[in-house]
C-alpha cells in the first residue's frame, strides 16, 4: 500500500536512516512528503512538500515548509556539482523509468521518487561540507517566486552540463599522464563495483518478479482444498486446515516482497546511480588535472610568459590538489556509507525472509499439532519422516 | 397375468451369505491377505529392446518383482527370494482382467502411463530416470494394494502374475475374460437410460466426478507452484557468485560477502531435494485420481445390471400381453404382426396355437431368468457397497496421512529455510 501523504517525524527518520555521521549531532531535520499535482495550460507537474526543522543560527527561522518540484531537484544537484565538482553528490531519482510498465504518474512511480527525494536531501544534509552549502540553504527555505528568481543568476543549466560532458571527452581523448596511484585504484574499484552493483539490481529485481509469480500461484492453490473439502466428511477438516495453512503462507509472502521492494531494492538502485555519478566525479577530477598537464606542457614550450604562465601553474596545482583532497576524503566517507548501507539492507533482506519462514514454521507446526492430538502421542509425529 | 417388474434397486442388508457359485467367500481377518504371507518388491528396472508384435524394433522398461515368504522367517533363517521380469503392459493386461472379473471390486489403479502434470523441470519423457523410477514405485504400490485386498488376494492368475514367469500371458488370456467386458458402448448406453439406478451409487459416481475434477486441479497448480518456488530459490543462487567476485575488491566486506554468498548457493541448491520430495506426495494424490476412475467403473457396472433388468422386465411384459393378446383375440396394443395378418388374412386356430405355446415357454424361461438376474443384481450392490465402504476408509486413512506428511514437508523447508538465513544474516551483518 503506498500512502503518499505520509509525514515522517524527525526522530523515526533517525532510526531509518543510519548515516556513519553521529545523528544525535544532526541540527536539520528534512522531510519530503505530501505529493500534489498540478494542471496548468501549458503542463501537468508533482509537487512535493519540504519541511526543514532547524537549530542553526545561519537558519533565519527554525521550521521551513516549502513545496518543489523534480526540476527544482535537478537544479540544486547542479548547483553542487559546479560548486564541488570533486564531491560525491548524491543521486537523483531518474527523470522517467523505461523499463517496466509503470506509468509516469502512477501511485507507485511518485512513492518511489518521492522517497529516493527525501533520501536525497538528507544525505547532503548529512555530508559535511555538502550542508552548509548556500544553494541547499535557498533550496530549503525560499518560498516559490523566490527560488524561480534565484535560479535565474548565473549560468544555465545546459552550460554546466556541459562541463561534465567535456570533462568525459578530454579523459577519452587523452587520457591522464600523471594520475596518482589512488585514484587508477579508484577507477579500477568502481568499474568493478559498477558492474556488480548493476547485477545485483537485476537480481534483485529478478526475486521480486519470481516471489510475486509465486504468489500468485499460491493464491489459487489453497481455495482448491477448501472446494475439495466440500465433497468429504472425515477429512474436510484436514483440508480445511491445509487451506488455511497455505492461504497464511501466501500472506506471508506478500510481507517479504514488502519488504523487499521497501528496502533492498531501493538502496541497490541508489547504489546504481551513485556508481555512475562516482565514474563523473573521477573523471571530472582527471579534467582539472589535464588543465594543469596542458599548462605545464605549454609552458615547457612558450619561454616567454615564464611569469604570468607560473602564477597560473600555481592557481592551477592548488585546484588540483584541493580537488585530490576533497574527492580522497569524499571517497573514504562514502565507502564507509556504502558499508553501512548494505550491510544493513542485506541484514533486513535476511532478516526479512527469516521471518517468513517463520511465519510459515508456526502455520504449519500448528495445523499439525491438530492433526495428531486425537491419533497419537508427540514421540510418535517426531518419527515421521 | 401381472406384468413383471424390475425389482426396485435397494440393498437388504438382512440377506447375508454370498450368491451361489460366485467368487469365494473373504477372508475373515488381515492375517489372510497375500500381503501377510508374502513380501512383494519391485525392486529393479531396466531397459530393455525387443521386437514388438508388428516386428519393429522397440525399447521398454522391465521391472523386477522380488518376492519372498513371510512365514518361515524366523531368527536367522531367510527364505529365499523368487524374482521375474515384467513390463507395464503386463501390468495392465492384470488390472484389465480383474477388473472384468471382479466388476464389483474398486480395482487399485496403476501408475501413469505417460508423464503428466510435470513442472518444467521435470521431464515428460518416459524414459527418464526419475520417472522410471517414480513408476516403479507406483508399481509396487499396486502390487501391496491387490495383495491386501480380501477378495482380489485370491485370485489364482494375480498369484501367477507374482510367481510365473513364463506362459502367464496365455494364461490369462485362456481365462477368456476378454469376452467377458462389457462393451463400452453398451454401458454408456446403460448411463443414458437405467430408470432406477441405486441412489447410493449415483451419488457415488457425483463424488468421483468431483474428486477426479478436484484433484487434477490441485495437481495442475501444484505443479505450477513448484515451478514457481523453484525459480525463486535458483536465483538466490546468482548472488553467490556475484558476491564472490565482489568480495574480490573489497577489504572489510569481503569476507561476509564471500561467505554470505556460499549461503545463498546452499539456499538454491536446497530446493532441488524438496520438491523431490513433494513429488511423492503428487504421486499418492494421482493414485486416488485414478481411484476415481475405478470408483466409476464400478457405478456403470451397477448401471449396466440395472438396465440390463429393466429391459428384460419390459420384455417378459410385452411378451405376456402378446400372449393374453392372441389368447383372447383382442388387440390391445398396436403390433405390425397384427396389422399384417388383419390385411393378409387371419391365422388358423392351430398356428395361433402353436404361437402361445412358444410364447407361454418364453415367459417362463424370461420369469426365470428375471428372478436370478434380481438376484445378481441385489448381491452384485451388496458385496459392491460393502467394497466402497471399505475403500473409503482407506482413502480417509491415506489422504489425511498424505495432508500430514505434505505439512510435515513443509516444516522441513521452512527449518532449513530459516537455519540458511540465519546464517546469511550473520555474514552480512560481519561486513
Amino acid at each position: 500500500m503506498f500512502v503518499p501523504s505520509m509525514t515522517i517525524s524527525p526522530s523515526s527518520m533517525i532510526n531509518q536512516y543510519k548515516f556513519e555521521d553521529e545523528p544525535e549531532l544532526r541540527d536539520l531535520f528534512i522531510t519530503v512528503d505530501d505529493p500534489e499535482s498540478h494542471i496548468t495550460a501549458i503542463e501537468t507537474f508533482i509537487t512535493y512538500r519540504v519541511i526543514t526543522k532547524t537549530s542553526r543560527g545561519e537558519f533565519d527561522s527554525c521550521e521551513y515548509e516549502v513545496r518543489r518540484r523534480y526540476q527544482d531537484f535537478l537544479w540544486l544537484k547542479s548547483k553542487l556539482e559546479e560548486a564541488h565538482p570533486t564531491l560525491i553528490i548524491p543521486p537523483l531519482p531518474e527523470k522517467f523509468i523505461m523499463k517496466g510498465m509503470v506509468e509516469r504518474f502512477s501511485d507507485e512511480f511518485i512513492e518511489t521518487r518521492r522517497k529516493a527525494l527525501h533520501k536525497f536531501l538528507n544525505r547532503i544534509a548529512d555530508h559535511p561540507t555538502l550542508t552548509f552549502n548556500e544553494d541547499f540553504k535557498i533550496f530549503l527555505t525560499a518560498q516559490a517566486w523566490e527560488l524561480s528568481s534565484h535560479k535565474k543568476q548565473g549560468p544555465g543549466l545546459l552550460s554546466r552540463m556541459g562541463q561534465t560532458v567535456r570533462a568525459v571527452a578530454s579523459s577519452v581523448r587523452g587520457g591522464v599522464k600523471n594520475r596518482p596511484e589512488m585514484f587508477t585504484e579508484m577507477n579500477d574499484y568502481m568499474e568493478t563495483f559498477s558492474q556488480k552493483i548493476n547485477v545485483l539490481d537485476k537480481i534483485a529485481h529478478r526475486i521480486y518478479k519470481e516471489e510475486r509469480e509465486y504468489f500468485n500461484e499460491m493464491k489459487e492453490y489453497g481455495p482448491i482444498h477448501t472446494l475439495w473439502s466440500a465433497s468429504e466428511e472425515d477429512i474436510a477438516d484436514s483440508l480445511k486446515g491445509v487451506a488455511s495453512c497455505i492461504d497464511k503462507c501466501c500472506k506471508a509472502t506478500e510481507k517479504r516482497m514488502a519488504g523487499l521492494s521497501e528496502n533492498l531494492l531501493p538502496i541497490l538502485h541508489e547504489y546504481v546511480l551513485y556508481s555512475e555519478i562516482l565514474m563523473g566525479v573521477l573523471k571530472r577530477r582527471d579534467h582539472i588535472q589535464s588543465e594543469l598537464d596542458s599548462k605545464i606542457d605549454a609552458l615547457a614550450n612558450k619561454k616567454a610568459d615564464k611569469d604570468l604562465f607560473s602564477e597560473e601553474i600555481g592557481k592551477l596545482e592548488d585546484k588540483v590538489e584541493c580537488a585530490n583532497n576533497a574527492l580522497k576524503a569524499d571517497w573514504d566517507r562514502w565507502k564507509q556509507n556504502m558499508q553501512c548501507d548494505m550491510r544493513s539492507a542485506f541484514t533486513n533482506m535476511a532478516d526479512n525472509n527469516l521471518h517468513y519462514y517463520e511465519e510459515c514454521l508456526a502455520t504449519w507446526e500448528s495445523f499439525l499439532a491438530s492433526q495428531t492430538v486425537d491419533c497419537h502421542g508427540e514421540e510418535d509425529s517426531e518419527d515421521r519422516p | 397375468m401381472e406384468s413383471s417388474e424390475a425389482e426396485p434397486s435397494e440393498s437388504r442388508p438382512e440377506e447375508d451369505g454370498a450368491a451361489p457359485g460366485s467368487e469365494p467367500q473373504p477372508p475373515d481377518t488381515m492375517e489372510d491377505c497375500l500381503a501377510k504371507k508374502m513380501e512383494i518388491t519391485v525392486s529393479e528396472a531396466e531397459k530393455r529392446t525387443g521386437r514388438n508384435a508388428m516386428n519393429m524394433q522397440e525399447t521398454y522398461t522391465a521391472y523386477l518383482i522380488e518376492t519372498r515368504a513371510v512365514e518361515s522367517q524366523n531368527e536367522g533363517q531367510c527364505s529365499p527370494v523368487d524374482s521375474l521380469w515384467r513390463r507395464y503392459s503386463e501390468f495392465e493386461l492384470l488390472r484389465n482382467y480383474l477388473l472384468v472379473t471382479y466388476p464389483h471390486i474398486v480395482v487399485p489403479p496403476l501408475p501413469e502411463k505417460r508423464a503428466d502434470f510435470v513442472w518444467h523441470k521435470l521431464s515428460a519423457d518416459n524414459m527418464d530416470p526419475d520417472f522410471v523410477e517414480r513408476r516403479r514405485i507406483g508399481l509396487e504400490n499396486f502390487l501391496l494394494r491387490v495383495a491386501s485386498h480380501p477378495v482380489l488376494c485370491q485370485d489364482k492368475i494375480f498369484y501367477s502374475f507374482l510367481t510365473q514367469e513364463g506362459g502367464w500371458k496365455e494364461m490369462v488370456n485362456e481365462t477368456g475374460f476378454q469376452l467377458k467386458a462389457d462393451s463400452r458402448l453398451k454401458a454408456l448406453n446403460a448411463t443414458f437410460r437405467v430408470k432406477n439406478p441405486d441412489k447410493r451409487f449415483t451419488e457415488l459416481k457425483h463424488y468421483s466426478d468431483e474428486l477426479q475434477s478436484v484433484i487434477s486441479h490441485l495437481l495442475r497448480v501444484r505443479a505450477r507452484v513448484a515451478d514457481r518456488l523453484y525459480g525463486v530459490y535458483k536465483v538466490h543462487g546468482n548472488y553467490g557468485r556475484v558476491f564472490s567476485e565482489w568480495s574480490a575488491i573489497e577489504k572489510e566486506m569481503g569476507d561476509g560477502l564471500q561467505s554470505a554468498g556460499h549461503h545463498m548457493d546452499v539456499y538454491a541448491a536446497s530446493i532441488d531435494d524438496i520438491l523431490e520430495e513433494e513429488e511423492h506426495y503428487a504421486d499418492q494424490l494421482k493414485e486416488y485420481l485414478f481411484y476415481a476412475e475405478a470408483l466409476r467403473a464400478v457405478c456403470r457396472k451397477h448401471e449396466l445390471m440395472q438396465y440390463d433388468l429393466e429391459m428384460a422386465a419390459q420384455d417378459l411384459t410385452s411378451k405376456k400381453q402378446q400372449c393374453e393378446e392372441l389368447a383372447t383375440g383382442t388387440m390391445r396394443t398396436f403390433s405390425l404382426k397384427g396389422m399384417t395378418s388383419k390385411l393378409f388374412g387371419q391365422e388358423t386356430p392351430e398356428q395361433r396355437e402353436a404361437k402361445i405355446k412358444i410364447l407361454e415357454e418364453q415367459i417362463q424361461e424370461g420369469e426365470e431368468q428375471l428372478k436370478s438376474k434380481n438376484l445378481e443384481g441385489r448381491d452384485f450392490v451388496k458385496s459392491a457397497w460393502a467394497d466402497i465402504e471399505r475403500f473409503k476408509e482407506q482413502k480417509n486413512r491415506d489422504l489425511k496421512e498424505a495432508l500430514i506428511s505434505y505439512a510435515v514437508m513443509q516444516i522441513s523447508m521452512c527449518k532449513k529455510g530459516i537455519q540458511v538465513w540465519t546464517n546469511a544474516k550473520e555474514c552480512f551483518s560481519k561486513m
